[in-house]
């Protein structure tokens, strides 16, 4: 209760100043995968145009939420969401709803780099492709190249865009996927901590690119790594069994956290 | 490592859980039992090996006689005192190439002898030379060298097949004859003969007859330009032989002939356990020796459909049949099978209905085939009245019995396919069915064609449903098409080693290996497929 109050002064604030507007709202949410429950009456805002982190411990729930978001839970059978998120004010889990307009709208990088045993080109291509993005080959051309300057790696793979989007390494298949995500022109972009996979180096390329991407895109990350939410996230939230712990600016969380289990956390003393 | 384990006590460590000596023989005794169980599995594989090594070896040996065929080539009169140009259907070949035959042997006149010799080329002939006269009218009108199949025994013998030859010996002494032909006396110069005679079985009578009955060796003495066929002897006054003896083919004179110009020939198997007399041996022995049977790529064997005479039967007519089974098999089991597989895999909720159809699929696969034939006849030939013995209806019991099998390999290989890449498309707003098309399927494929291609050679193995929905009938003309009567390979098999002639011996055993070299071909097919279409993420 007491997090909603907050967000609902933030809101009043934003209408006012130039603080950020709401992009994606979750009320209530709540998971289960068949008798067992996941996630328990989150209320959670995801503010346009910033990029929030979901940390918390193994099994805590934040990639159950980050899933509600594209209602990507909706491929597991058992699963079963309950409460409301909005995108824009619109109802996600609306039956009026389509889920392929709605996951073009809100794209998804994903833990392991998962590009299709496709060439370069193709992986990016696909997605404008299926939604009709693009009238021409030249258009789509030039989405690819756009999409893929966006994701950094365009100087790196311009000579070999026919070459097998597999054959890059861990850091550049992240990067490609970012792309493709990047390619259907989505209004939010959900990374489900997509830098476990990588070196320290890909890792730091991966999180200037999501610096650089805040400017056009609202982003939703869920990772391990405190360093790194503190690096990227302008707001963070912090899951606990399922719970909604707090959640709040990230320059606060990390400094003076208003609960105990989240400065526990943030130290080191548990997860 | 012993080595190693007794350096540590060397080096003076001290004793542990995992050093004393307890350990070591438990650490010997799990050696003990890796060593075991590589023996044993080396020595399984090398049974199966040696198995597969011998059944192989037998089939191949067996059939490698069948894949030739001797012929008998003969200066046929088609001259058009036989043969009117105008009525080519009304000539009796048969009787025109029989002709040329038993012109061969002038000597032989008796009606039986000469009904064995006609015998001795394939009941077939006429029917070749007819066809061969109407491709090429240019034969006409003379006297051609015409080549024609053998009969089965006589192809047999000459194959070594039929009879066991004994080399031929020489006669150690001179040989008198008393006529050129019919029952004649033979004397001996010395008396080496009759031991011989003991030696191949011949029966012992009064005042030292011996004779040779049917169930003895065939003794036949080549002199003269001639061959007689012991069936007597006895000893004779000086130290000589006297023998009677049958003239299989005349000789040229009553001269004797000394020691160097005769020699015996040993037929070991008796005549009476053969199924070819001394006659027709001694006459092919002659067409042979004066150059005129040649031994020919067997094309009669891979090119004709079936028939009751072993030299002309053919596997053509069982291999189309096969074809065209196996095309309906696929055109049915395939898109079914792999529509069924998508939608229980990607598709269909998981639920109790779901669950059954599944443990369903899966019993079918193991279903007895001949169920699937019992299938077939009742619902397909019964109710629905559709043709017997046609290969569309061998298809679709076929392609009953393989569903289950595509359905379960496509099945496997939709869940090998990882669920990132599921993810990956259903992430940026693909659609379920634009997923599984785009992208799973084109993964799954492989599997998929692999199973299919197991399964299909599974159904092509198959004689036992096909029997009940008449696929067993006798047909001898090839199938044009998917409703014409027709057998398959295996089934042709299977009739052909119910056969009793000795012909059908060798065809059934290269029926067989044709059949296994289509199985093999599939397999590799799926084997290179699966290699260079697998991918790697």
């Amino acid at each position: 209760m007491n997090i909603m109050t907050e967000a609902g002064v933030e809101q009043k604030l934003s209408s006012g100043t130039t603080a950020p507007s709401i992009k994606m709202k979750g009320e209530k949410v709540s998971v289960h995968y068949g008798e067992k429950r996941a996630l328990f009456d989150v209320d959670l805002d995801v503010r346009e145009n910033q990029v929030t982190a979901l940390i918390g411990p193994s099994g805590c729930g934040k990639s159950t939420f980050l899933r509600c978001l594209n209602r990507m839970n909706d491929t597991i059978d058992t699963a079963r969401v309950s409460g409301k998120i909005t995108l824009d004010g619109e109802d996600v889990y609306d039956p009026k709803i389509d889920v392929v307009e709605l996951r073009a709208r809100v794209g998804m990088v994903f833990q392991k780099p998962n590009p299709f045993p496709k060439s370069i080109y193709e992986n990016v291509a696909y997605g404008p492709r299926i939604h009709g993005l693009a009238r021409s080959k030249a258009e789509l051309d030039g989405i690819v190249e756009s999409s893929l300057k966006k994701a950094g790696l365009f100087n790196e793979v311009k000579d070999r865009l026919l070459e097998s989007g597999t054959g890059l390494s861990g850091g550049q298949q992240q990067r490609l996927c970012i792309a493709r995500a990047i390619a259907v022109s989505p209004e939010v972009i959900l990374m489900d901590e997509p830098c476990s996979a990588l070196d320290p180096i890909a890792t730091a390329r991966v999180e200037e690119l999501i610096d650089e991407l805040r400017q056009n895109y609202t982003i939703v990350i869920v990772t391990h790594s405190m360093q790194q939410a503190a690096r990227v996230s302008q707001r963070t939230a912090m899951f606990h069994l399922g719970y909604l712990v707090e959640e709040g600016a990230t320059d606060k969380m990390f400094t003076n956290p208003d609960d105990k289990r989240t400065q526990d956390y943030i130290t080191g003393r548990f997860g | 490592m012993t080595d190693a384990i007794s350096s540590f006590g060397a080096v003076g460590r001290p004793v542990s859980i995992h050093t004393d000596d307890a350990a070591k023989a438990r650490l010997k005794g799990r050696y003990r039992t890796e060593t075991w169980f590589k023996w044993l599995g080396a020595g399984a594989v090398a049974l199966a090996g040696l198995f597969l090594v011998l059944l192989l070896s037998t089939i191949v040996t067996q059939a490698i006689p069948a894949l030739r065929q001797n012929y008998l080539t003969l200066p046929i009169d088609l001259s058009a005192a036989k043969v009117d140009p105008a009525k080519l259907d009304a000539v009796n070949y048969d009787a025109i190439a029989q002709e040329a035959l038993t012109a061969r042997f002038p000597d032989i006149t008796s009606r039986q002898d000469k009904r064995l010799l006609r015998g001795l080329i394939s009941t077939g002939t006429g029917v070749f030379l007819r066809k061969d006269i109407a491709a090429d009218p240019g034969m006409l009108g003379g006297t051609v060298d015409y080549a024609v199949p053998l009969d089965d025994f006589a192809d047999l013998y000459l194959k070594g097949l039929l009879a066991d030859v004994g080399s031929d010996e020489a006669i150690s002494t001179s040989v008198t004859p008393s006529k050129t032909s019919g029952d004649i006396d033979l004397t001996f110069g010395d008396d080496a003969m009759l031991a011989l005679a003991r030696g191949h079985g011949a029966t012992e009578g009064e005042n030292g007859m011996l004779t040779l009955t049917s169930g003895a060796s065939s003794l036949l003495v080549v002199f003269n330009g001639g061959t007689v066929k012991l069936t007597a002897l006895s000893p004779g006054p000086n130290g000589t032989a006297v023998a009677k003896g049958t003239v299989i083919e005349a000789l040229d004179s009553t001269a004797p002939a000394a020691s160097d110009q005769a020699f015996l020939r040993v037929i070991d198997t008796p005549e009476a356990s053969r199924k070819i007399s001394d006659k027709e041996i001694v006459w092919l022995d002659t067409l042979k020796s004066a150059g005129q049977i040649e031994s020919r790529f067997n094309s009669i064997f891979f090119f004709t459909g079936a028939s009751r005479e072993p030299e002309l039967a053919g596997v053509w007519g069982a291999v189309v049949g096969s074809f065209l089974t196996m095309i309906v098999t696929l055109a049915i089991a395939f898109p079914i099978g792999v529509s069924a597989a998508i939608y229980l895999e990607e598709f269909a909720p998981k639920n109790r209905l779901t669950t059954i159809i599944e443990v369903n699929i899966n019993n079918l696969a193991a279903v007895p085939s001949i169920v699937f034939g019992l299938l077939g006849l009742a619902v397909f030939l019964n109710f629905f009245g559709m043709p017997r013995s046609a290969p569309v209806v061998g298809g679709m019991v076929l392609a009953l019995m393989t569903l289950p099998i595509i359905i379960i390999a496509s099945r496997a290989s939709l869940r090998a396919v990882p669920p990132s890449i599921r993810e990956a498309a259903l992430g940026i707003g693909a659609s379920k069915v634009q997923t599984v098309f785009h992208h799973v399927l084109p993964l799954a494929m492989p599997g998929i064609m692999t199973g299919t291609i197991l399964g299909m050679a599974h159904a092509l193995g198959e004689t036992a449903p096909l029997l009940m929905i008449g696929m067993v009938a006798f047909i001898v003309d090839i199938p044009a098409g998917f409703t014409d009567p027709a057998t398959i390979l295996p089934v042709q098999i299977f009739m052909w080693a119910d056969f009793p002639e000795a012909g059908f011996q060798q065809k059934t055993s290269a029926a067989i290996l044709i059949l296994l070299v289509f199985l093999v071909i599939m397999n590799a097919i799926a084997v290179i497929l699966r290699r260079r279409f697998e991918r790697r993420w």
